[in-house]
């Protein structure tokens, strides 16, 4: 990778690290996979499940509120403090600095995830004593909430390089919800007719598809994933993540920051 | 050309490419996946636990479940299943997620009750949904029509069919139909003109097209049962006055058995087989015949539906 890139990547990375917000969330995260060990207790023969959900549902929550509110500020903090202009002012171009700050936040979002997943399986540790084979799904789920992230990065950072940072945050968590129900959306597509129903297949193809990306409830219940479903959604999140972040160099290319 | 032309080449081609590929890789996400979502329901089957996740917005729950409800049995219609596994679970949670949302009653109970593959063959599940409806929206007389409907057409229990249509007749503003039904339920459930009426009732009463041509194909169908039954009577009886079966129709009319050649509702005349059986030309045109299909018919997996008009 660019020397450049890696640089931009790596403060934004520290900048994230020191923000108190984030070891708030990473607390309240783990506090909440606390919380599930209580429940699972006063409760009958669910105390795994109870653990995978809630710890589950707490990770990919808190990592999505992680990526939109630092993404969201990714761009226009910069252009605030005038920081930018000092970046820009040096050989660095605008695409580098765009995927440096993608880069950046993905990488700190990994690392929040890896805490949070040892939050997961310590929750789980202590529930059954040993870890069993259909735990490893729990990996796959972890995984897959992480490729949730890398989208919501590039979006919050799509947002963030052409608006305010509480519109990107709007717009961020409504594509959220959207895609949380993608499935449905292209359900409504197909049952529909004509002209709108080109116009919904076309929208429900071009929001982000959250749904195949949650897999907690049959992890939860010892599911297996397929492997291909692994591999497509890797290259799914891949080409999503990268046509984000084009997006977002396109618009930041031409955007006038005087 | 500059580095900045460049750049926002390469991004451009690179986003349209990348957002190619994202939707040919999510088409066979979705074909892994097919009916993963409806699955979940399996995981989280409690209306109860769901009204409370729904903080509030149990209404756009209850449609999204609703339009599941629909996709879900549409698609295993169509493959004609015999099983429908989550269609009651799935009618739960939507009638209870939002207990006013009658269409999942007149609907719901539709593609329940009746026997695989038009439905699931369920009626006391339909009958479950209906009454469920009827607790929650006590003054809605259909509800009572699709009761009696059940009991009448899936149960064929004639009696709680009079049951049903006698307590809707009773609700403020309901149609004059209701208290007609109830009567003839009570003295002449089983004939053909009973189910005439019922279908004709549907018919009137609904606006849904889906509805209106499942009544149609009931009616249509009801005639050629009728003229089959006619014409059957006309060859036993001409088979006992003569001794042989009639050559053709024709022979029945020219014996003023008949007044002329009867035709099916398509204007088809119907046929006379060499056994003395009547049967119907184009017995694809007609789902839901009792009478006149060839010996081993059997219906194609989509049934053909026409409009009155």
């Amino acid at each position: 990778m660019n020397a450049r890139v890696i640089h931009i990547a790596s403060n934004t990375f520290r900048e994230a690290v020191r923000d108190r917000v984030l070891y708030n969330l990473i607390a309240f995260a783990l506090l909440l996979s606390g919380g599930a060990i209580l429940v699972g207790q006063i409760s009958i023969d669910i105390e795994k499940l109870v653990v995978i959900n809630l710890g589950l549902t707490a990770v990919s929550l808190f990592g999505v509120v992680i990526a939109i509110f630092i993404g969201i500020g990714l761009v226009s903090k910069e252009i605030e403090k005038r920081t930018l202009y000092t970046v820009l002012s040096r050989p660095v171009r605008r695409w580098e600095f765009i995927v440096g700050k993608f880069f950046g936040l993905a990488g700190t979002l990994v690392v929040n995830t890896l805490f949070m997943a040892l939050g997961v399986f310590g929750a789980l540790l202590y529930l059954a004593h040993r870890f069993h084979k259909p735990d490893a799904w729990v990996l796959v789920a972890l995984y897959f909430i992480i490729l949730q992230f890398l989208i919501i990065c590039a979006l919050a950072l799509l947002f963030s390089s052409f608006s305010s940072p509480l519109l990107s945050a709007v717009f961020a968590f409504a594509l959220f919800v959207i895609g949380s129900f993608a499935e449905d959306l292209r359900g409504f597509a197909t049952m529909a007719h004509g002209v709108s129903r080109w116009l919904a297949t076309g929208a429900a193809y071009l929001v982000p598809n959250f749904s195949a990306l949650n897999v907690i409830s049959s992890v939860a219940h010892e599911q297996p994933i397929a492997g291909h479903l692994i591999l497509y959604n890797t290259v799914y999140a891949a080409l999503y993540t990268a046509m984000a972040v084009c997006g977002a160099v396109l618009i930041f290319q031409h955007r006038n920051l005087k | 050309m500059t580095a900045a032309r460049r750049t926002t080449i390469t991004a451009g081609v690179l986003l349209i490419a990348c957002m190619l590929g994202s939707a040919v890789v999510l088409r066979r996400i979705d074909q892994i996946r097919s009916g993963a979502t409806l699955q979940e329901v399996l995981y989280i089957s409690s209306p109860k636990l769901l009204k409370r996740v729904s903080l509030g917005y149990e209404g756009l729950l209850a449609d999204i479940y609703w339009t599941r409800t629909v996709q879900y049995f549409g698609r295993k219609h169509m493959a004609y299943s015999d099983r429908y596994d989550l269609l009651a679970p799935l009618l739960e949670i939507t009638t209870a997620l939002d207990p006013h949302l009658i269409v999942a009653y007149q609907f719901g109970s539709s593609f329940l009750a009746p026997p695989p593959p038009d439905g699931a063959g369920m009626p006391e599940r339909a009958i479950q949904l209906v009454e469920y409806g009827i607790r929650n929206n006590p003054d809605d007389w259909k509800l009572y029509s699709d009761l009696g409907f059940i009991y009448y057409m899936d149960k064929k229990d004639y009696a709680g069919a009079a049951i049903a249509f006698d307590r809707g007749s009773k609700v403020p503003n309901a149609h004059p139909f209701m208290k007609i039904m109830a009567a003839q339920m009570a003295q002449h459930a089983g004939d053909l003109q009973t189910a005439r009426m019922l279908w004709l009732a549907t018919y009137q009463t609904t606006q849904e097209k889906q509805i209106r041509a499942n009544a149609v194909a009931h009616l249509r169908a009801l005639q050629v049962d009728e003229d089959v039954m006619h014409l059957q009577d006309a060859v036993t009886q001409y088979g006992r006055r003569t001794g042989h079966l009639p050559s053709s129709i024709s022979s029945l009319v020219a014996a003023g058995m008949l007044r002329g050649i009867p035709v099916d509702p398509d204007g088809h005349p119907y046929k006379l087989m060499p056994d003395g059986r009547i049967e119907v030309r184009q017995p694809d045109d007609f789902p839901f015949i009792e009478k006149g299909m060839p010996p081993g018919y059997k219906p194609p997996s989509k049934p053909k539906f026409k409009s009155l008009e």
